[in-house]
């Protein structure tokens, strides 16, 4: 489980997050959404060691990740597809998703889980030898994922996955995303397509401008009114 | 110029470049993953040719003044990377580069205070002072053939320690995104150390060949191969490890066939014509030959 306790992060003297709190309990997909710039991303990125709290605790399954350096909350099993993809544009497909196994050591388990992604994402088992640079934005968001889930992770960040993708790309994202709850991957999903986000997710929180404004189940939230005008657009 | 002059020229120029080659390595190296450029470098090849003047002065035998050297230099450069590099992580560009230029001046007046500013002897081998006589006149010195084949061997492990190890994978990820490569679980502080050990056992031969062939050892001994290494660097597009080697040997050839080809009054400008060509070079390609045009951040 990952508990986030009021945590306030700044840039400077600017205050991005002012005061989270949340939570993921265990084969939950929750779904973080809000509008550009209310700090999802920041929180995200939190979470995963690039930026550090001023205040505030985060902890998962136990373990105080606030001042943990970013390659043990990976070791941890804390992975992220982050927002645009940030793919390694001139190593070759093989060696982007051998680094998402970069804090492993079981080496047939990786193999294992090198077949699982191709069986998600077939295509990428035909690009293998290709620089990630050549991929199509698609295929990207696909490698994005695939590289985060050679991890094997207990928790799964998203940051984005449907970003400048075609429609009917968001579609088969989102349905991996499905899968991958089916399964019992743990997963904090954030996405500014609110519709899609609170489709899949088990419960959502809505962030604005640095604050928590409304959490609850992802059912209700979209049958929430104030959700629907600001988020939905209906 | 007879064919035998040119020869001679052309395995001179392979030698000298190859000596550029093995200092601009760890210079890439080290801005691809860090955007800073390490003037410092120079200093590091400095000490590798003092360590082996002092171990040669103690009557060393050659094979372990070269392993003492490149440890020497290795030592130095994970030092240099701790002390001055580390504390100013993700300063402005600028802090870095004057820090790297401190660090290159606190060294050298260091060397110079405890060394004195005399220069000293290379303890070169008898081995590598030899000159070959081959075929057709060509007269090749044993230092300038066993430069170019340290070079090209040193080349390979370097291509294969880049392309084919875990290690070098990340470095690789490191340069081009480094905050993908922290979510990757890639520890940044060991790649960072890993370019300096590497880059600066390189320096460490450099030092050994470059000292056998200019004979001496000296305080300010590493500001010619570090300019040298840096044009090389910018010609070959910095970050780029293919860049800089192709670029020390185009330095290498440039020198040597201007020194050859230039009337005798107009030699001592040779360096002036080597910026020009640079100046050319930059004009046509402003990234380098094998530099990457990454899009500007807005």
């Amino acid at each position: 489980m990952l508990t986030l306790t009021d945590v306030k992060v700044y840039y400077g003297a600017i205050a991005a997050v002012k005061g989270v709190s949340l939570e993921v309990h265990d084969r939950e997909l929750v779904a973080l959404i809000g509008a550009n710039g209310a700090g999802k991303t920041t929180t995200l990125r939190t979470i995963s060691g690039i930026y550090r709290p001023r205040s505030g605790s985060i902890v998962h399954d136990g373990a105080d990740l606030t001042t943990m350096p970013s390659h043990e909350i990976v070791a941890r099993g804390i992975s992220q597809a982050p927002e645009g993809r940030q793919i390694f544009g001139s190593l070759t497909v093989r060696e982007n998703l051998m680094l998402g196994a970069t804090r492993r050591t079981d080496k047939s388990g990786i193999d294992e889980d090198l077949e699982d992604v191709f069986g998600l994402f077939p295509v990428l088992k035909e690009r293998l030898g290709q620089a990630g640079g050549t991929l199509s934005g698609g295929e990207q968001q696909m490698l994005a994922i695939g590289r985060a889930l050679m991890a094997r992770p207990k928790l799964l960040l998203l940051d984005e996955p449907s970003l400048g993708l075609a429609p009917l790309m968001v579609g088969r994202i989102f349905d991996v995303v499905r899968r991958l709850k089916e399964r019992g991957v743990t997963i904090l999903l954030v996405e500014q397509n609110a519709r899609k986000a609170l489709e899949v997710a088990d419960r959502a929180y809505v962030m604005e401008t640095g604050h928590i404004a409304l959490s609850g189940p992802a059912a209700e939230l979209a049958r929430n009114p104030e959700v629907e005008r600001a988020y939905l657009g209906r | 110029m007879s064919f035998a002059e040119l020869g001679q020229q052309f395995v001179n120029a392979l030698s000298l470049g190859s000596i550029y080659a093995l200092v601009a390595v760890g210079l890439t190296m080290v801005f691809g993953i860090l955007r800073l450029i390490n003037f410092a470098h120079g200093e590091v090849v400095m000490l590798g040719g003092f360590t082996a003047y002092f171990l040669g002065k103690a009557g060393m035998p050659f094979w372990l003044i070269a392993i003492a050297a490149v440890l020497v230099t290795t030592v130095v450069g994970v030092l240099m990377e701790r002390i001055a590099y580390r504390p100013i992580r993700g300063a402005p560009d600028v802090s870095l580069l004057l820090t790297s230029l401190g660090v290159s001046i606190a060294l050298q007046n260091g060397a110079m205070l405890a060394f004195g500013n005399q220069p000293k002897p290379f303890p070169t081998p008898a081995a590598l002072a030899g000159q070959n006589q081959l075929p057709g006149g060509l007269q090749i010195s044993t230092a300038n053939v066993v430069t170019i084949l340290t070079a090209l061997v040193l080349m390979v492990l370097l291509t294969w320690f880049v392309r084919g190890t875990a290690t070098g994978t990340q470095m690789r990820a490191t340069a081009e995104n480094a905050m993908a490569a922290r979510l990757m679980g890639i520890s940044i502080n060991t790649v960072i150390v890993a370019a300096f050990v590497v880059g600066s056992a390189l320096a460490g031969v450099a030092a050994l060949l470059y000292g056998a062939r200019v004979g001496r050892v000296q305080y300010d001994m590493g500001f010619i191969p570090i300019l040298k290494a840096f044009v090389a660097t910018v010609i070959g597009g910095f970050g780029s490890i293919p860049g800089a080697v192709l670029g020390a040997y185009i330095l290498g050839f440039g020198e040597i066939f201007l020194i050859s080809f230039l009337p005798d009054a107009l030699t001592k400008y040779r360096d002036a014509f080597v910026f020009i060509g640079l100046i050319v070079i930059l004009l046509l390609r402003p990234q380098g030959i094998l530099g990457s045009t990454e899009p500007e951040k807005i």
